[in-house]
């Protein structure tokens, strides 16, 4: 028998056994995600993220900070005090700030320039633990729910909005830390999971919606209730780089990327993760 | 103070259903912290719910119970704009009521 005679009998066989494995793959990987599937349908009755959003409307409501107003004056993008479908439409462009803004840099605006509370203050606890609970993760709890269901539309009309999303593309891609890690190197390609873990494929329209509208979440395994910079932080921490700082500017692009692709789908959060 | 409970109760054929959230640590007594001393347990012991001064369930509780827990349970008998109490009592004695009208 010839060398390339026994190659080529060689390569078959491999390709069969490549085959068989990737059948037997998919069929385990389905049936852990349909669980995974039921397991959050079970859930999505009693999701805690309700306590978060009723603590977040009393915060958005009472007199607080050295100046003792409320929020209700604050504009995140609709007008001074409308919510209602506000999260759909951010990040966006903001005049008096003069900086594209995602919902919880705006908050934390709002605090400081009505409140009268100092920037270090506003941002003192941004993502909470245990007792020590974050105001702003209730606020946007609150928010985010009332945008429940209504159709994501954020628009690139302004030239910072247009650079943002620029940026946070460039940056989705960009390869870096010690793992030399991108967001692509997990979500640019489809029916990837970690350990059981769908991966949503953000560079499709389908996977981009399908993440983003899902954000803000109670995650069951922390008790907690995390916001879409709590989400992009941990991801930075998981791709070892260095700590994203809460509302820079290469947060807020990442936002933007991510949220404009995700336009044309009907925001779904506060939802529930395991 | 605890956080208030978010209580939901709706009468269909005779059958109330009520979904109860609670807002609560739910601290096993058996995790350590970062300096590796053991977090003191802290979770509800006994849940009841009443209606009309009858009471309509009645629980006791564990550690075993998740954190911000979801109660959901059905009894006969109630009426439409009636209220519904759900109480509950943890290890340190913190007590919290609320009520929900039935829809």
């Amino acid at each position: 028998m010839s060398i390339s005679m026994f190659m080529s009998e060689y390569k078959c066989v491999a390709v069969a056994m490549v085959m068989v494995a990737s059948v037997f793959d998919a069929s385990a990987q389905s049936s852990a995600v349909d669980e995974i599937a039921r397991y959050r349908a079970q859930l999505q009755d009693g999701n805690p993220a309700e306590l978060w959003e009723a603590r977040g409307e009393d915060l958005w409501k009472q007199k607080r900070g050295p100046k003792n107003v409320s929020l209700e004056g604050c504009n995140i993008g609709k007008g001074a005090g409308v919510v209602k479908g506000a999260y759909a439409q951010l990040p966006r462009y903001f005049a008096d700030a003069d900086r594209v803004m995602d919902l919880e840099t705006r908050l934390v605006h709002c605090m400081v320039t009505l409140q009268g509370f100092s920037y270090a203050d506003a941002t003192r606890r941004v993502f909470g633990s245990g007792s020590n609970r974050s105001d702003l993760e209730a606020l946007t709890a609150w928010i985010t729910s009332e945008s429940k269901g209504v159709v994501m539309n954020v628009a690139l009309n302004h030239d910072k909005e247009k650079e943002a999303y620029n940026l946070g593309e460039k940056m989705f891609f960009f390869r870096g830390g010690p793992h030399d890690f991108a967001c692509s190197t997990c979500h640019a390609e489809s029916g990837k999971r970690i350990r059981l873990q769908d991966l949503p494929n953000l560079t499709e329209k389908k996977g981009a919606q399908l993440g983003y509208t899902t954000w803000p979440a109670y995650r069951v395994s922390q008790g907690e209730l995390r916001t879409f910079q709590w989400r992009l932080n941990d991801c930075f921490r998981q791709q070892r780089f260095p700590e994203l700082v809460f509302g820079s500017e290469i947060s807020i692009a990442l936002t933007t990327f991510l949220a404009n692709n995700a336009n044309g789908a009907a925001f779904n959060a506060p939802a529930i993760k395991r | 103070m605890a956080d208030p409970m978010r209580i939901r109760a709706a009468v269909r054929d005779g059958v109330v259903n009520v979904k109860v959230l609670m807002s609560h640590e739910m601290e096993t007594g058996q995790r350590k912290d970062a300096a590796g001393k053991l977090v003191p347990a802290h979770y509800i012991r006994s849940v009841s719910a009443t209606y009309q001064g009858k009471t309509v369930l009645s629980a006791q509780w564990g550690p075993a119970i998740s954190k911000n827990p979801y109660l959901e349970f059905n009894f006969k008998g109630g009426q439409k704009g009636d209220k519904v109490i759900v109480i509950w009592e943890d290890n340190k004695g913190e007590k919290r009521s609320d009520e929900a009208t039935i829809a």
